[in-house]
């Protein structure tokens, strides 16, 4: 009981700590070959949808930030090349590295490059499905087949920022090369989307 | 060591590679123009120019910026915060004037990138500046004021 209650706190105070990802290899018993692709992107999306990704997937003006997704504070807006106004863009306080506060707990995010990801590519709000067939459209995914999506998910800085997010911030779940492994399989078993 | 350019002259610190360029400044370099009001990037008092834009310094490592060129409050040289400084004296744009060295720095970048700024551009660039005597009203015309002079 002690134990189940205590698990119940830890999930209660950081959900999206109690995500476990699955590899591949968790979805080799499902033998129909688009049913275990819809598996394995629905798996992806723990990832795609967890906050370290939507915080600056917004699907509309400026970023939300923290766990619980709060609007960033201070107010920030896009910008038209999705890094912040003029006199007060991203770099104003983001640098290329996460920075531990000095005297304070936590700290403030920051890789090379900081940046929002495109209006295309939000997806804040937006099914797994709709998430989907978002990301292999490349009039908005910037461009990418599923080779350069492969490599994106499995090789990207900032990607990758996802699970080394800093102090303060729970990681996305896994890792990015289990991330960039369970991308290989979807691609393999034909990259389906959920419905 | 680090070596940075202050206000055109090079200096080196002899500093924990980690500490924020604002102490450097404050108690290192004594250029106690730029304040500290947070220390989590969240107030814009600590705002310099860094390489030529506007950066808070109280989250800036000193070791993350090595060569670089630092402008302080004090070091800020040109007709932009000419223009913004007549323009705050003028209007009594200070309260307590706490956060007014970092509100300058700000809104002097601002000018420098917009010559023209509407109200949507002053209150984007300007939002991350806090002033807990609320001058924003003032801040924002002499802001305005400020456009003025410079298109002569």
């Amino acid at each position: 009981m002690r134990i189940m209650l205590a698990a119940a706190l830890a999930a209660f105070v950081s959900p999206a700590a109690a995500q476990v990802l699955r590899g591949p290899g968790d979805f080799s018993g499902i033998a129909d070959q688009t049913e275990r692709s819809v598996a394995l992107f629905e798996e992806m999306g723990k990832v795609l949808t967890h906050p370290r990704c939507l915080n600056c997937h917004p699907v509309n003006g400026g970023p939300t930030q923290g766990d619980d997704m709060q609007p960033h504070e201070p107010p920030v807006v896009r910008g038209v090349a999705d890094f912040g106004a003029p006199g007060m863009n991203c770099a104003t306080c983001h640098s290329a590295e996460n920075v531990e506060f000095v005297g304070s707990p936590g700290s403030i995010p920051g890789h090379e490059p900081w940046a929002l990801a495109p209006l295309s590519m939000g997806w804040v709000g937006l099914s797994l499905g709709e998430i989907c067939a978002q990301i292999k459209d490349p009039e908005r995914n910037g461009g990418k087949d599923l080779e350069a999506l492969h490599e994106h998910n499995a090789e990207d800085g900032l990607v990758g920022w996802g699970w080394e997010p800093g102090e303060g911030r729970t990681p996305a779940p896994g890792s990015q090369e289990l991330f960039g492994e369970l991308t290989r399989a979807w691609i393999d078993t034909g990259s389906a989307c959920p419905s | 060591m680090i070596k940075l350019g202050v206000n055109g002259k090079e200096v080196t610190l002899d500093l924990d590679p980690e500490t924020p360029l604002l102490w450097a400044l404050r108690d290192e370099l004594r250029l106690t123009g730029t304040k500290f009001g947070c220390g989590v990037a969240q107030c814009g008092a600590c705002t310099v120019m860094l390489d030529g834009m506007p950066r808070r310094s109280c989250v800036t490592p000193i070791g993350s910026i090595d060569g670089s060129e630092v402008t302080t409050i004090e070091g800020m040289e040109g007709p932009e915060i000419e223009a913004v400084q007549a323009a705050w004296a003028a209007l009594d744009v200070p309260q307590c004037g706490w956060c007014q060295s970092g509100q300058v720095m700000s809104a002097t970048a601002l000018l420098q990138l917009v010559s023209n700024p509407t109200d949507e551009d002053i209150d984007n660039a300007m939002n991350g500046n806090v002033c807990r005597c609320a001058t924003y009203v003032r801040i924002r015309q002499a802001i305005h004021d400020a456009a003025k002079t410079l298109e002569g």
